[in-house]
């Protein structure tokens, strides 16, 4: 199989993540439980790996990165955790649902529009502004398009008007640099299995310094037993239960190998490929592609729709007949297809990862030609 | 090019519901397999069961122990 699937996750792991997880499963006990050695080596690869994650995303402090089971589970704490109902919020149609429907649960909140090629005004985060709008809560990078999504700039909205600012870095973290403290960013939720290329069931937030967030769950912690409350410290305030400690020591196994390769090595590949496919693609009669391609910073994704083709059949089809894997239909990013006017057949999207090759751009472009053939 | 042909489409609410599909019918031995929902049926999730359309009567019989949105005849 060509697997062109990386923004849904990473198929393939690194060998020292596998490893990782397997040493980890035969010798590991539970962090914060005992003081034995193998709930010590549970705890000391965990607390390293927060050490690692607030290196690579510009977090103050080791505390303030905690451990979730994906971003979805990272966002719900985050806007579970720091708004009241009361508190009004600006997020964008660019948005996978990961944050609309945290968002649409609490209720108060307010989209800045993508356009019909799905962008965004930036001038219009102004005009949403409420006197009790809290924060902005956006993505770095469509799941959708691949597009990026101005951070300077609406961390700039947020200061000037003193907003928290939110960010789901699904899409980007491990792959584009994110420096939390140099961006204003005061809540980062990521997902470990993606870009960072560890295991599914990994994940967190990184807390700015002086952001406080309610515990969405509360219970064993391993400290503070004869407390009625949660602990208030950071981390344990929001990790109630034991850990994924064999996902983490994965995880922490996967920022060896990014941190070896440098970010800056992988990022440059998944472009080139990208960009190899999009410069291919765009020369096929019949095929329609998504989003800004004016620039190549963005994430390595190409979503398409070829002549009037339902995506869901194309998609099928490139599996069965050339093992090609992509990931048809609405990707979860309901807001933005309406705004592309791609409701009702969906896109087919592409995309690219560290394992790829150009073999596999080209098997995919030899594939669109064939099915574009009139 | 994809050519067209008549396929029987069973779609789903959830993909546990689409995963207890695919395990009766590989038990019981009836031909098909899991694919994309096609566009022109809406439906709660995004896979459907996709097998001939003579295969409607061993399907049917399957479909009486199992959660499922709707059943389609459907050429695509």
């Amino acid at each position: 199989m060509i697997y062109l699937d990386n923004a849904a996750t990473t198929r393939t792991k690194p060998q020292a993540v596998i490893d990782a997880v397997v040493q980890a499963m035969q010798t590991m006990g539970n962090s914060g439980r005992g003081a034995h050695d193998d709930a010590l080596s549970a705890s000391r690869i965990i607390y390293d790996t927060r050490v690692k994650l607030a290196a690579l995303f510009g977090c103050d402090a080791p505390e303030r990165v905690i451990f979730t089971s994906n971003s979805t589970e990272a966002l719900n704490i985050a806007i579970s955790g720091l708004f009241s109902p009361e508190d009004h919020v600006i997020s964008t149609d660019c948005e996978h649902n990961s944050v609309l429907r945290p968002l649409y649960r609490h209720g108060n909140v307010s989209f800045v529009p993508a356009d019909a090629q799905g962008q965004l005004d930036y001038s219009e985060f102004g005009k949403l502004l409420r006197p009790n709008t809290q924060a902005v809560v956006c993505t770095h990078a469509s799941n959708l398009t691949g597009d990026l999504l101005d951070l300077e700039r609406i961390s700039a909205f947020c200061r000037e008007n003193g907003l928290l600012f939110v960010v789901d870095a699904s899409q980007t973290a491990g792959v584009i640099p994110i420096d939390m403290t140099q961006l204003g960013i005061d809540v980062l939720c990521f997902t470990g299995h993606k870009s960072l290329m560890g295991p599914q069931g990994t994940g967190g937030l990184c807390i700015a310094k002086g952001v406080e967030l309610r515990p969405f769950k509360v219970g064993g912690t391993g400290v503070q037993t004869y407390a009625q409350e949660q602990p208030a410290e950071y981390p344990t305030r929001l990790e109630a239960g034991t850990l994924n400690s064999h996902g983490i020591a994965g995880l922490n196994a996967a920022l060896n190998y990014i941190n070896a390769i440098g970010m800056d090595t992988i990022r440059q590949k998944e472009i080139a490929l990208a960009k190899r496919f999009y410069e291919l693609v765009t020369g096929i009669d019949g095929v329609t592609v998504y989003g800004d391609f004016s620039s190549w910073d963005r994430a390595a994704i190409v979503t398409l729709n070829i002549r009037d083709l339902d995506s869901a059949q194309v998609s099928d089809y490139l599996s069965e007949y050339f093992g090609i894997a992509t990931r048809p239909g609405g990707h979860c990013a309901p807001r933005l297809h309406q705004a592309l006017g791609t409701v009702e057949r969906g896109a087919v999207r592409f995309s690219f990862g560290w394992h790829n090759t150009e073999y596999d751009v080209d098997m995919a472009v030899r594939a669109i030609a064939e099915v574009a053939r009139p | 090019m994809i050519e067209k042909k008549l396929w029987l489409i069973v779609t789903f609410h959830t993909t546990a519901d689409a995963m207890a599909m695919e395990r009766k019918c590989r038990t019981a031995n009836v031909a098909g397999r899991l694919i994309p929902v096609p566009r022109s049926i809406a439906a709660g999730c995004g896979m459907a069961w996709r097998s001939a359309p003579e295969l409607r009567e061993p399907l049917e019989a399957l479909l009486q122990e199992l959660e499922y949105e709707g059943i389609y005849e459907l050429e695509f």
